[in-house]
């Protein structure tokens, strides 16, 4: 079966070869009329790449209209999170410049090279240098970027340097391993227990995040897997581990990142501020979904008519996912997270076992 | 003649060693006694283990660039199928992966495999060593006005290096458990375990050895290409009047051998961490029901030591790209490169940023978010002078006579992926805005286009434009005009939709996304990028027939084909040791008097001397 499919891929590269040597010929035999065997651009070319130059500007165009109407649909929604809205406006500020800058520029670059493409007998323009236009195009763009820094950097240090004994936030801790996560929340005393991978095997191996079972904090603490719970409008204080290698706590709807690396604890803190329930009626996920379930639809018929198992429809959930290379199983490397209310948090908490349960 | 010659030589270099004065009599000797010496020449050593730099540069052209090239985007091809179609069969995977493909269709360890090998043979093996390998070799002593490197024995040796590394690498091809699949940055822990992934075992030993006898390799290239602009120009030969090239090729070199050595480092002791137990980068480890002995390791640590190198390593690819855009946009512009010193100013100035920028792909490590500040700020900084370099070769073009052969073509359209994929870095480069498209496939556009789409079109505009010089045949234009549009659609056609399965959210590496229905929707984006992909493969093709045709077929050149200024076309085509019969050419001008008025000619090679009224005009 191999040998038959490399005879027949080499039978394909070789009618490919042959064609193209078929169009080289055929260009060869063109030349040949035109009197003209030079691989030097004649003033034809010229004439022909820069025109082709100006059609390639249009090209760029429609293809960043074309992604910008088509694709803007497929982009995160509003920011679930506190800082996620000072995130956005700022990433729109920059993206806002970067067009402008684009569309600017490569105008000029093509338009300039279809303007002056070659013609026999013309001279350039001969002009080495201008210091005043050089200083202008380092300043603009220095003062651009001047601006750029000290907003990213005001915004960098509010996201990052949260206040992590603050009493009012919500402690948890975000447990990666190859290839699932854990959360844990830190039980009555907000405060977690000591924790580190030599107590993994204790209790039978039931202590899934290594809880130190000699240090009363933990005790109270509660460990989930598959979906953990979050109160709207509580600021949160996610502390990451990790029993392995590195992995990243990606959460895309919160504009929330950080590695999980082990020895050493990692923080990240924000502030939710849409439950699952009002997401899932905002206008552009609830777009989203019946664009995708439209497309599960599809691929249902189609798996159904193979005899095969259908797809189940889809709901939005906010998603925690692994964003760091870390084996087989990085691609699906996922956690549920549910923004409730403070009153449907409460309840599902409550309802969890704590660590103390397992120690009995 | 002859003693006149080494004397003037001897006079330019002011050598302090005398070794190195003697090695330079027995360089100027041999070309004039080139006759002779071809009796003395066997096969071995002019085609194999030669010492000339022109051959040395054809043989990192043929292997660096052409066939690891070749298999590094062969690669790209193979997952970017099965991105599109994820967990399909398809009969190229029965051929090229047999095992690791159980009934045509991809393992996900493989896929990672895939996704590693391909990073790293693009980025190390075909644009650091195969683009600095083929044009610094082949144009340093030809442009500055040289016999050869300064040590044509080392030259050869660190060809060889490469080679071997080329070997050991391809090798790892073929272990049991896979190649190397932890990424091109192989972070440990998961490049340290072999517990931790297949990848880890014996695959990843061959990487690192291959990437320790690689940084010899260009440790060795670096040193040369550096004592050999510095010390070896021709009589005239400023540093102010040295082609934009030479200029690039040195401080690439440089920045190679500032921070090479601390790659060398961090895999040094990654094999100690994976192979005698220490504990550089590893702490407090769990993995396949055991804790591990590892304490106190960081790593954070490796990131810093990986980074240090990768970042500049950047630069080290696409400082030569533009280099020689910098000389191809001047010649087919028929016009003085714009802004001669504040290019020189801006590669200077990209070199320096380039060392203190590491950590920004970093920002959410866990490393100190002041850090973060701080990178913040030199990152951005080093946008301005990409910028300068930008607007500097648009005005290049403004009012010239631009003449489109292909290697025009593809500088141009450097500058136009490299603003592209340069603007993109302003988000990145703001730790603020990276923490939410970082890893993620924004990452993965925004690199492609502004280090690996342009340095492999800087690559490219180099082999047409001096394909001439290193075969004394003409490449074909149409196939080559054929060969830039076919690529320059679809690299954008394949980067652009990727910015924005990024923005969606969406991680990188990840062996398939149907694992989240969230990203059902990214489906169809997906395959337009593999479309374009494959259209780009294939236009690659093209550009091979169209290479090896024209080696041996190819129109042959004259001297000069391109009417160029610099010193390279004065050498005659026919290939000898030492470069030019009888005496070195002397300069007497900057490489950019096109168009210059009161010539007869619309350019003025460095070596014709100052006419009686003439206006000096180097910048």
């Amino acid at each position: 079966m191999i040998g038959l499919l490399t005879g027949a891929v080499l039978f394909l590269m070789g009618i490919a070869i042959w064609q193209i040597s078929k169009i080289h010929q055929l260009i060869q035999n063109n030349m040949g009329i035109k009197k003209d065997n030079s691989q030097v651009a004649t003033q034809e070319d010229n004439d022909l790449q820069g025109k082709l130059m100006f059609a390639f500007l249009v090209f760029i165009y429609v293809v960043t209209i074309y992604c910008f109407w088509n694709y803007t649909k497929v982009l995160l929604p509003e920011s679930a999170s506190e800082h996620g809205v000072t995130y956005d406006r700022l990433m729109w500020i920059s993206f806002a410049i970067i067009l402008f800058a684009q569309t600017i520029t490569q105008a000029v670059l093509h338009y300039f090279a279809y303007k002056y493409r070659g013609v026999k007998n013309r001279k350039a323009f001969f002009l080495t240098h201008d210091n005043k236009l050089e200083l202008i195009w380092t300043i603009i763009p220095a003062i651009v970027f001047f601006i750029l820094i000290i907003y990213g950097m005001i915004t960098w240090s509010s996201i990052m340097n949260f206040d992590d004994q603050d009493e009012e936030a919500l402690i948890i801790e975000l447990y990666a391993q190859q290839w699932n996560w854990k959360a844990r929340y830190a039980g009555q005393d907000n405060v977690l227990g000591d924790a580190n991978v030599r107590f993994l095997n204790d209790f039978d191996g039931r202590n899934s995040v290594g809880i130190d079972s000699s240090d009363p904090n933990g005790w109270d603490d509660i460990v989930v897997t598959q979906e953990f719970h979050i109160p709207v409008n509580r600021k949160i204080i996610f502390k990451m581990r990790s029993q392995d290698v590195l992995h990243s706590a990606y959460m895309p709807h919160f504009r929330a990142q950080m590695n999980c690396v082990p020895g050493m604890i990692t923080e990240f803190s924000f502030t939710p501020t849409k439950t699952t329930a009002e997401m899932r009626m905002n206008s552009d996920i609830a777009a989203k979904v019946e664009r995708i379930n439209k497309i599960r639809y599809n691929n249902s018929q189609k798996l159904l008519a193979k005899g095969e198992e259908g797809l189940d429809p889809y709901q939005f959930d906010y998603l925690l996912l692994c964003a760091k290379i870390c084996g087989t199983s990085h691609y699906n490397m996922q956690m549920k997270i549910v923004v409730d209310t403070e009153k449907d948090y409460n309840k599902w908490i409550s309802s969890q076992p704590a660590f103390s349960s397992i120690m009995q | 003649m002859k003693g006149k010659e080494n004397k003037n030589l001897r006079i330019r270099v002011k050598m302090e060693s005398k070794e190195f004065g003697d090695l330079l009599d027995e360089k100027s000797q041999n070309s004039d006694f080139h006759q002779d010496h071809h009796h003395k020449e066997t096969f071995i050593t002019k085609w194999i283990f030669s010492q000339d730099h022109k051959m040395i540069a054809k043989q990192y052209l043929l292997t660096g660039v052409l066939f690891m090239g070749f298999i590094g985007i062969a690669m790209s091809l193979l997952f970017r199928l099965q991105l599109a179609w994820p967990e399909e069969s398809f009969a190229v995977y029965d051929i090229f992966l047999g095992r690791w493909a159980p009934e045509g269709v991809m393992d996900p360890n493989i896929y990672l495999a895939l996704v590693t090998i391909h990073g790293t043979i693009m980025v190390f093996f075909v644009l650091t060593a195969g683009l600095s390998g083929t044009f610094s070799n082949l144009l340093i002593p030809l442009q500055i006005g040289a016999r050869d490197m300064a040590s044509g024995f080392l030259n050869m040796l660190s060809f060889w290096l490469f080679f071997l590394s080329s070997v050991i690498m391809l090798a790892s091809l073929f272990v049991e458990a896979g190649p190397a699949a932890a990424g091109w940055t192989v972070y440990p822990p998961l490049s340290a375990l072999p517990q931790a992934q297949p990848g880890s075992g014996l695959g990843m030993t061959l990487w690192l050895i291959s990437m320790a006898v690689f940084v010899a390799s260009s440790l060795l290239g670096s040193l040369n290409y550096i004592v050999t602009v510095i010390n070896l120009r021709t009589k005239g030969m400023s540093l102010f009047r040295l082609p934009l090239t030479i200029w690039a090729f040195l401080v690439t070199a440089i920045i190679g051998v500032i921070s090479f050595p601390v790659l060398l480092s961090a895999a040094l002791l990654l094999i100690m961490d994976r192979s005698f137990g220490t504990s550089f980068f590893l702490s407090d480890i769990f993995v396949q029901g055991e804790v591990l002995h590892y304490q106190g390791g960081s790593p954070v640590l490796f990131e810093h030591l990986f980074w240090f190198l990768g970042h500049p390593e950047v630069y080290i690819v696409i400082l030569p790209a533009l280099g020689i855009t910098s000389e191809i946009i001047a010649t087919n512009s028929r016009k003085p490169i714009f802004g001669y010193r504040a290019m020189i100013a801006s590669i200077l100035a990209i070199a320096f940023l380039s060392t203190i920028v590491w950590a920004h792909h970093m920002f959410i490590s866990g490393m100190n978010p002041f850090l973060g500040s701080v990178f913040t700020f030199t990152t951005l900084l080093i946008a301005i002078p990409s910028a300068v370099k930008a607007f500097n070769y648009i005005a290049t073009l403004w009012k010239g006579n631009l003449q489109f052969n292909p290697g025009m073509l593809f500088s141009i359209g450097l500058v136009s992926t490299f603003i592209t994929g340069g603007l993109t870095g302003i988000i990145l480069g703001d730790s603020t805005l990276d923490i939410n498209v970082h890893d993620t496939y924004f990452v993965v556009a925004h690199f492609h286009l502004v280090m690996g789409i342009s340095a492999l079109y800087g690559l490219f505009a180099g082999v047409y434009h001096w394909f001439p010089k290193l075969f004394r045949r003409m490449m074909n234009k149409n196939l080559g005009y054929i060969h830039f549009w076919i690529t320059a659609i679809s690299a954008y056609g394949v980067f652009f939709p990727m910015h924005f399965i990024g923005m969606a959210g969406l991680p990188r590496r990840y062996y398939t996304n149907t694992a989240f229905p969230y990203f059902d929707d990214l489906a169809d984006i997906n395959v337009i990028i593999t479309v374009f992909a494959l259209l780009a493969g294939f236009a690659q093709l093209i550009f091979l027939y169209n290479f090896i045709y024209s080696m041996f077929y190819g129109e042959k050149t004259v001297q000069n084909p391109w009417k160029s200024n610099t010193l390279e076309w004065t050498a005659p085509i026919k290939h000898m040791h030492g470069n030019w019969e009888g005496e070195i050419p002397h300069v007497h001008r900057w490489a950019y008097d096109y168009s210059k008025p009161g010539h007869k000619e619309d350019f003025v090679p460095q070596n014709v001397p100052i006419g009686e009224n003439e206006e000096i005009t180097e910048h």
